[in-house]
């Protein structure tokens, strides 16, 4: 069985968005210092560093989780999901077109004000559509309360993510 | 914050012998929802995270029709609430892993980490004593068994000994006309720390007019999580009424020693140990079919 | 102008221009900047609410592997005078690191340069401090005391007439405003109620924490990308701060997540400038939560006497005020809004209005949403609901009788102009959910209307034409909500193209002209008002070309929605993309530019109406419905008007119910992170349901009143007379959270 010793780092091998991503990292570092300052994949925010805003959702082997509270160590082997994973990777123009619905629908319904909780509600909307293609809006509130937006009130992004499943989401 | 060391045990043994030699500054991680936190902001002085979720007796789930559920203390609370076999025996701990939290917590927050990190307002450890959980422990010494209701012994403290880890706990099968229930008081409608948590667990006869029997535990209101022991002797075989359900009631007030602090004031958790205890019983009751 | 105007921009929903890139994580905010070479700043702050710093000794840290540098107050020049400073008139460079005392938990004292976060934080700990603890002061009304212990031994008090106090005090300013005769007011009352509120000091909360990297480079040239609402305000106050000339600063505004009036007082800005002055890097500091919550700008707690008096037939005969605010630690909170505010939806020939500013050892109070409104309204909402109660009136019927109009004379002072206060209460009454049945047990409804004066100030734009017919628009204002579409939209509706064909940027302080603050609700008026006259330039100049083009006179030249003609009737046209194509031909470049401050700025009303269910078991408060009625005199961009309306009412419902700074009585905030510092989530809240009114400003070109404010003043009265309406119970404290409200419960039913 292997320690990795704080004075050395871990090699660590995921799947990120798609893609195969192997990364260093000291025992102490979490998910959320990895993705944005090892990778530069700042699309995932730090709002709080203790799990209690969703500013940094990301998923994780097919569940929703804080990026803040995974340590950056247990993710070898795993299936990483981020905001800039969302839209279809497809090489070309990154047109209005080639949105996610979800992100279609938060821009024609101004779901977003300042847009720093935006990437962490889109995420947490994917995770909820994946695991439940139909919810109520009283499904919708409970699966994001660990999601905080200071900006809206919620009502708009409610309506674009009950919008996104009425019209159709499968992408 | 300082350096730290990280190991991944596959078997039950390297967890344990890491633990052992790690005198007191090896921290047991597995949702890491507390840990984490704790370790971040320096109240935990730790040398090793010891990541236990590679290891099989923790993620077990095994159902066995005469010694009920194995319930390993690794499993995340998302794998409880989705896990239909454990809704309908043990619905009081469903309502409390659903309660955790929220979404991304109960993602990789475990029960046996709720009942480690030993908050007398934990969610899980009501619902748990109700169910009459036993805490399976193993350690350098042996195995152990702790009922869960003397599990913790102080805020944030817990009986295991250096070198020991909560391995499972195991729920007996329940009796026929049994059901339960957990929920709590909080001022928001999610994401807050219980103010009050209540547990109820009631037997009924085959009439549903008279209590077997029962069980009431209360969270947030003593330094560890309480069994209301009076409780029990007055849903032993007694009329299901308003009037039992009030003596009940007392009877859990009278129990609740809690304090003031920032998440709630002393009467104010007097008053809501009676409430929920009421709410949690009336909720046990319509469970049973 | 009117809003019945057939517009072809104006009132639609176009996507927002930097919407693709913050749905998909790319936009950069503060926080998200990277160099090679950066180094990471920390900063070391008091464990003390109050005390004297005897010594900071850096020794110790500076020998830690890692470390470039410490710095304190020292490495700063003095400030130009001490009063100044202490009246925040040059930043209060003594709360960006303290000097020689710290007045609160959380004062900044010291800060490091490391190689990495981890190294900072160590020698943060190797930093040793001699402090001399001294009481700290922690109570508005205690404050206020002859025999209190003094913050600051050379703070006199302004009192009433413009002298300054014999003796030292931590009572900072007196104002008062005074109308006609209370007295004889009073005494033609047939109803008059007294009552007394406190409310507890809230935050802005925003899901974004501070962060500034600087760069100060070996030419004396200083660069700083912040996440502000205000890049020029940051540029004077470092300028000030650090006795730099404005030409030797750059301030590059990143991508902001939420400010509200939090983020236009520098905090680290100052402090990563010197740390990269002595180091030669980069250097960049990032706030944990715990720290913007300990030391930023909050709002303050309160204390508020409110006495009105009505005559039975529902006019108002006379009002009172007495309201003193905790400024924090150093002076400057907003007890003059909060007076000017506090009646101000009503006509009140009798009024007397004293206000006090008074510093206490908490962090520095600071601008939030219509600073000082929302304690006011909620005394004074809550005095009017208890007034239509005795009198067995309508509330809103009561405050028809009385709304402020144009004419009328606010106990202040000024004269209103245009203003659509009936309006909005009007509308409250025919609206459909004033009229919907609220059945049930423990229900109850409750409305108030709340009112914010808006801001103008200086905005500066340029904006270029390409030959493809788009315009290229360059402002200076930080776009926290929409601002570039709705300032896009201004300049695309005067030059007849789409949204779309409108390209904003926001720059930095070197590539515009002086433009102010993204607050005060002044950015789609005062800024679009700039774009408006910039697309005016732009399209008098195209005018020109095309007189040119067709050899006729400039004054021949017709232009309506996007078609340049000929007077002469003959069918020559050019749309504006045809005459952006021969630019080149006929001269070069077409570049329009404004700068403006202008005067016709509009206040804005809002009347909410929600209903609550109180579970009186447990004291907890449910929102069942919610509607907010404001007037927008125009509404550029009508989904993020919604948005304010919605995002101001929410941060109202969580001030109401649930948020505040929760101290123990040596002063330390224990409750500074998101778990016990609860702001709402979504499954706190119902959708909330707005109304826009347009009653149009005739200041502004297509109307326009600002809107980003008063959305908050409202909400905590309206659910405090909701809740009245559903138990009977009055409450005078906030937050109404469920420990109170049951405390209450229990109390009346003994």
């Amino acid at each position: 069985m292997s320690i990795t010793r704080a004075s050395r780092k871990l090699h660590v091998v995921t799947q990120l968005n798609g893609q195969e991503t192997e990364f260093l990292c000291a025992p102490h570092e979490s998910l959320l210092e990895v993705l944005r300052d090892e990778l530069h994949l700042t699309g995932t925010k730090e709002g709080c560093n203790n799990g209690n805003c969703g500013a940094c959702s990301v998923i994780l082997n097919g569940r929703l989780v804080n990026a803040c509270l995974v340590m950056a160590a247990e993710v070898e082997g795993a299936e990483i999901t981020t905001i800039e994973g969302l839209a279809p990777t497809d090489p070309g123009t990154l047109s209005i077109d080639r949105l996610h619905p979800l992100q279609q629908k938060f821009l024609e319904h101004a779901a977003l004000q300042c847009g720093v909780c935006t990437p962490g509600f889109l995420v947490a909307s994917k995770a909820l559509l994946d695991r439940n293609p139909n919810p109520t809006e009283q499904e919708v509130r409970l699966w994001l309360a660990g999601n905080l937006c200071r900006c809206t009130g919620y009502d708009k992004i409610v309506r674009a993510i009950l919008d996104t499943v009425k019209t159709g989401h499968q992408h | 914050m300082k350096s730290i060391d990280y190991a991944a045990p596959q078997t039950l043994q390297d967890a344990i012998a890491l633990l052992a030699e790690g005198s007191g500054k090896s921290q047991v991680l597995a949702g890491g929802t507390d840990v984490i936190v704790q370790f971040r902001e320096g109240r935990k002085a730790l040398d090793i995270l010891i990541d236990i979720k590679r290891i099989p007796d923790l993620n077990v789930m095994d159902f066995d029709s005469d010694k009920g559920l194995t319930l390993g203390a690794g499993v995340p609370c998302c794998v409880v609430c989705e896990t239909p076999e454990i809704k309908a025996r043990y619905p009081g701990l469903v309502d409390a892993a659903s309660l955790v939290g929220g979404t991304a917590i109960q993602s990789r927050a475990t029960i046996g980490g709720n009942v480690c990190n030993a908050s007398p307002a934990a969610d899980t450890i009501p619902a748990l004593i109700v169910h009459r959980a036993i805490c399976n422990i193993q350690g350098p010494n042996g195995d152990r068994e702790v009922p869960i209701e003397s599990f913790c012994t102080a805020p944030g403290k817990n009986v295991l000994g250096e070198g020991e880890l909560l391995v499972s706990f195991s729920l007996p099968v329940p009796v026929a006309r049994t059901s339960a229930h957990y929920l709590r008081f909080i001022p928001r409608n999610e994401m807050d720390i219980a103010v009050v948590g209540a547990a109820a667990s009631v037997t009924v006869d085959g009439s549903k007019k008279r209590f077997l029997s029962g069980s009431v535990s209360l969270g947030a209101v003593a330094p560890t999580p309480l069994l209301v022991d009076e409780a029990a002797s007055i849903l032993t075989d007694s009329e299901i009424s308003d009037e039992t359900v009030e003596k009940v009631c007392v009877a859990a007030q009278a129990a609740a020693a809690p304090i003031s602090d920032m998440r709630g004031t002393a009467r104010q958790r007097k008053h809501l140990s009676g409430v929920l205890t009421r709410r949690a019983i009336q909720k046990a009751i319509a469970r049973i079919e | 102008m009117s809003s019945d105007r057939d517009y072809q921009v104006i009132g639609s929903r176009p996507i927002r221009h930097d919407g693709v890139d913050k749905v998909t994580g790319r936009a950069q905010y503060g926080a998200d900047i990277q160099f090679a070479d950066l180094l990471y700043g920390k900063i070391l702050r008091s464990p003390l609410a109050h005390a004297r710093v005897r010594s900071i000794d850096c020794s110790r840290a500076l020998k830690i592997p890692g470390v470039m540098a410490v710095v304190t107050s020292e490495d700063f020049p003095d400030p130009i005078d001490k009063v100044s400073d202490l009246e925040g008139t040059t930043g209060t460079l003594s709360n960006v690191l303290a000097r020689g005392k710290v007045l609160y938990t959380g004062h900044a004292l010291a800060a490091v340069a490391a190689t990495s976060v981890q190294v900072a934080e160590e020698a943060l700990n190797a930093i040793d401090v001699d402090y001399e603890p001294l009481t700290p002061v922690l109570d508005v009304q205690e404050a206020m005391q002859d025999e209190a212990v003094l913050l600051h031994e050379e703070l006199y008090t302004d009192v009433v007439g413009g002298e300054k106090s014999d003796r030292p005090s931590n009572i900072a300013k007196h104002l008062q405003f005074e109308m006609g005769d209370v007295e004889k007011g009073f005494a033609e009352a047939d109803v008059i109620v007294e009552q007394e509120f406190t409310t507890a000091t809230v935050h802005q909360g925003y899901i974004e924490p501070h962060n500034a990297t600087a760069f100060w480079n070996a030419d004396g040239q200083l660069t700083v990308w912040t996440s502000t609402q205000g890049a020029f305000e940051v540029r004077q106050q470092l300028s000030d701060m650090l006795h730099l000339p404005v030409s030797s600063i750059k301030v590059v505004p990143m991508e902001i997540g939420g400010g509200f009036g939090g983020k236009i007082s520098v905090y680290l800005q100052p402090v990563a400038a010197v740390l990269s002055r002595k180091t030669g890097k980069p250097v960049k500091l990032v706030m944990t939560r715990q720290e913007v919550f300990e030391a930023t700008g909050p709002t303050p707690a309160s204390y508020i006497r409110v006495k009105m008096g009505a005559r039975q037939d529902g006019t108002i005969a006379a009002a009172t005020a007495w309201m003193a605010y905790e400024a924090g630690a150093f002076p400057g909170s907003p007890i003059a809004p909060g007076c000017m505010c506090v009646f101000a939806p009503y006509v009140i020939e009798n009024g007397l209005i004293d206000g006090f500013d008074v510093v206490v050892n908490k962090p520095k109070t600071n601008a939030y949403r219509a600073p000082g409104a929302t304690n006011a309204a909620f005394a004074s909402e809550t005095v009017v609901d208890e007034i239509c109660q005795q009198l067995e009136m309508d509330p809103l019927e009561f405050r028809e009788k009385n709304a402020a109009h144009e004419g009328e004379r606010r106990i202040d002072g000024p004269v209103w102009p245009r203003i659509g206060c009936m309006e909005t209460v009007q509308s409250a009454r025919k609206h459909s959910h004033y009229q919907a049945p609220l059945e049930g047990p423990n229900r109850g409804r409750g409305v108030a209307t709340g009112f914010w004066f808006n801001a103008g100030l200086q905005s500066s734009v340029h904006a270029s034409v390409n030959t493809d017919g788009t315009v290229n628009l360059v402002e200076g204002s930080t776009d926290i909500g929409g601002t570039r579409a709705s300032i896009a939209m201004q300049m695309a509706e005067v030059l007849g193209i789409s949204a779309e064909e409108v390209h904003p940027s926001v720059v930095d302080t070197d590539s515009v002209g002086y433009t102010a603050v993204t607050g005060g609700s002044r950015t789609t008026f005062a800024t679009g008002h700039a774009a408006f006259e910039a697309a005016t330039d732009i399209k008098q100049q195209m005018m020109a070309r095309a007189a040119l083009i067709w050899e006729v006179e400039s004054d021949q030249i017709l232009f309506d929605k996007g078609v340049f003609s000929v007077t002469d009737e003959s069918d020559r046209s050019f749309t504006f993309q045809e005459l952006a194509g021969q630019l080149d031909e006929t001269g070069g470049s077409v570049i329009g530019r404004a700068s403006v401050n202008p005067p016709g700025v509009g206040g804005a009303f809002c009347t909410n109406i929600v209903d609550v269910e109180v579970d009186i078991e447990t004291g907890k408060v449910e929102i069942l419905r919610f509607t907010a009625l404001q007037d927008a005199g125009k509404a550029i961009h009508p989904a993020y008007v919604e948005g304010q309306m919605q995002g101001g009412s929410v941060q109202g419902i969580g001030w109401a119910l649930n948020e505040e700074y929760y101290y123990d009585e040596k002063g330390r905030m224990l409750n500074s992170s998101l778990l016990d510092y609860r702001l709402p989530t979504s499954l706190d809240l119902p959708m909330i349901d707005t109304e826009i009114i347009e009653v149009p400003n005739p200041g502004h070109p297509f109307g326009v009143r600002g809107v980003g404010e008063v959305p908050i003043v409202p909400p905590p009265a309206a659910i405090a007379n909701a809740i009245f309406q559903a138990t009977g119970i009055r409450m005078k404290t906030l937050p109404m959270n469920p420990a109170r409200m049951l405390e209450s419960i229990l109390d009346a039913s003994q």
